[in-house]
């Protein structure tokens, strides 16, 4: 603001010292403030990024982080060496790419559906009601799975068995594994994800849409040459992020959703790491497959926000 | 949405097609709520009636065995009570440290500020794995604490977003230059004109995290070993999930007696570990709404 007053070197301009300095003397007690939070970054989130060398190190408990030794690319190559490797990439890829062809255009969909409709009750009891399930904990929506595909006791086989089906243990099958997780995750999501797609709806153009109206275009016509344009931004931003995140799935979730009959299709990759690590103690090379998936996803943003950015003119940077 | 006002009438192909739209979200809508309302209608109808599968949408011989069943369980009321003080302790810690670390990077000439926003952004894009991070709390002696719940995800980058753009539309910088001409330093400006005018922000950021923390059980899962310690989640997930199965030396009639309330039980577990999160839940949306918006406009 008033920076015109202060002091300017040679060159006419503000260096970058004195705004540095000038900036301290203002707000001297809010960099005081932030030292807590940025601690916690550093020590949370890049002290563990620092440590992912245990990746190449055969790490042990006595000599630390840094007093291991390197192993160099041994714990890679064992995992690549090992065919469970490419089942576990396979069924990585298969679940998030299924996720992504479920999940994506859905809540699209509805929320193109709840734009062409009155506001009134019947819209905004959809709204509340979609939205709801995403307040339901992963612990909680597993357990409704669990007890609704029950071979015994579940609603959907009671169901079966009155219309005379043979009743199905679903989650001891490992076919229908990808199914029950990318569908369970369309009922509890839909709804949430929709919302920033309104939004971006209640921001088209009213005029443009008047204008197709007086063309004659039809409500198809204007969702397909009206509405659909105006989200694309939106659109795009989205799929970029998901396509990020493709090998980020609802660890949380596998993993409860897993039983001996179904790992088959539902080890991942992020699971086989808790398992290797937490459960056998195993750091170097789970901490090597970890860094391997977390590199794949890094690798596959910035691919994509490029591809989007050149289509499309827009990315997230 | 779409404008009736029109002078245009509507199509008969048009009137189809909200037709078609019309019966698609109320499909919709059952396929949402079928499974709400089923959970909630077993969990309030009799052992027997459950597990021989005749509820199919109200409940079937009214009874609350099953939620009588939970709340004298005191594994489920101690995780109940473990989690109300971790999401308490954990939200107000959160807000926080949120709203500290926000409120500096939202002001035009705070130096440094693209480099903090980078700084955090940054780990939204990378981090170092499970495993080290796990190690990180091992090392700092917070395995098997109540630390290991409350730090470890303390502050979400997406909220700290959130905030910021809602510091710099809502705190103009005019105000703070008229503060200083009055002799009012940051913190005094901070706690006696921002959070005052930050009440929503503070609502949106307080209910993302005691959702959050309401409903995780992965850190507990991993960080946790003693059982005084477990929130509700990860008790649900012993009691829904994992399910040990006791009683092996009862005779067959009480063994089944038993497995059809353990079956109960589960449903009205379902409903009273959400309930907390239902109740707040009309509240919240509107919040929840407001936070994802703002934090879509410049995210």
């Amino acid at each position: 603001m008033n920076q015109k007053l202060r002091p300017l070197n040679k060159r006419g301009k503000v260096t970058q010292w004195q705004l540095a300095k000038k900036s301290f003397r203002k707000y001297w007690q809010l960099y005081l403030l932030i030292i807590p939070p940025v601690l916690y970054f550093i020590i949370f989130k890049y002290i563990p990024m620092a440590g992912a060398i245990i990746a190449f190190k055969d790490y042990n408990v006595v000599e630390g982080i840094l007093g291991s030794p390197w192993a160099g690319f041994k714990h890679f190559e064992n995992f690549f060496n090992n065919p469970v490797a490419w089942d576990l990439i396979r069924n990585t890829l298969f679940l998030s790419l299924y996720q992504l062809a479920v999940t994506f255009p859905l809540p699209i969909i509805l929320a193109l559906a709840l734009n062409e409709i009155k506001d009134g009750v019947f819209k905004r009891s959809v709204q509340l009601f979609t939205y709801a399930p995403y307040f339901i904990s992963t612990v909680v929506i597993v357990s409704m799975i669990i007890l609704m595909l029950s071979p015994r006791t579940g609603i959907i086989n009671s169901f079966a068995e009155l219309l005379g089906f043979d009743s199905i243990n679903f989650l001891g099958n490992a076919d229908m594994f990808r199914s029950i997780f990318v569908w369970s995750d369309a009922w509890q999501l839909t709804g949430y994800s929709a919302i920033i797609y309104l939004a971006a709806l209640a921001g088209v153009d009213r005029q443009q849409y008047e204008a197709a109206k007086m063309d004659g275009a039809s409500r198809l016509q204007r969702i397909w040459n009206v509405d659909i344009p105006g989200i694309m931004p939106a659109i795009v931003i989205l799929l970029v992020l998901s396509v990020g995140n493709l090998m980020a799935i609802g660890f949380e979730k596998v993993y409860l959703l897993q039983n001996p009959l179904n790992l088959s299709t539902s080890e991942i990759l992020q699971t086989y790491v808790y398992k290797m690590g937490i459960i056998n103690a195993n750091f170097s090379f789970s901490t090597a497959v970890g860094l391997f998936n977390s590199i794949v996803n890094l690798i596959l943003l910035v691919i994509v926000n490029a591809v989007a950015k050149r289509i499309s003119g827009n990315g997230l940077w | 949405m779409s404008s009736n006002n029109s002078t245009i009438r509507e199509s008969f192909g048009d009137r189809i097609f909200l037709i078609i739209i019309y019966a698609f979200l109320s499909l919709g809508l059952i396929v949402i709520l079928y499974p709400l309302i089923y959970i909630v209608s077993a969990s309030f109808s009799s052992p027997e009636a459950v597990t021989s599968g005749q509820v199919w949408l109200w409940p079937v011989d009214f009874s609350l065995a099953g939620y009588t069943e939970v709340l004298t369980n005191s594994d489920v009321l101690r995780g109940f009570r473990n989690s109300i003080l971790y999401t308490i302790g954990y939200t107000v810690l959160a807000v926080v440290l949120t709203v500290i670390f926000a409120y500096p990077l939202s002001r035009k000439s705070f130096y440094g500020k693209t480099f903090l926003m980078f700084f955090i952004l940054f780990t939204m894009l990378f981090s170092g794995g499970l495993i080290p991070e796990y190690l990180v709390v091992q090392k700092l002696g917070m395995l098997d604490t109540p630390w290991a719940i409350l730090i470890p995800k303390v502050i979400a980058v997406w909220q700290v977003i959130i905030a910021r753009t809602f510091f710099q539309t809502s705190v103009p910088e005019e105000l703070v230059e008229a503060s200083e001409m009055d002799g009012c330093n940051s913190l005094k400006f901070l706690w006696y004109v921002v959070l005052p005018l930050s009440k929503p922000i503070i609502a949106v950021l307080a209910l993302m995290y005691a959702v959050f923390q309401w409903n995780s059980y992965f850190d507990a899962m991993i960080f946790l070993k003693t059982e005084e310690l477990f929130p509700l989640q990860l008790e649900l997930r012993e009691f829904l999930i994992t399910q040990s199965d006791s009683g092996a030396n009862m005779d067959i009639a009480e063994q089944q007696r038993r497995e059809q309330l353990a079956n109960l039980m589960k449903y009205s577990l379902i409903v009273i570990s959400s309930l907390p999160v239902l109740i707040i839940y009309p509240f919240a949306q509107k919040y929840f709404v407001k936070g994802m918006l703002i934090g879509s406009v410049k995210g």
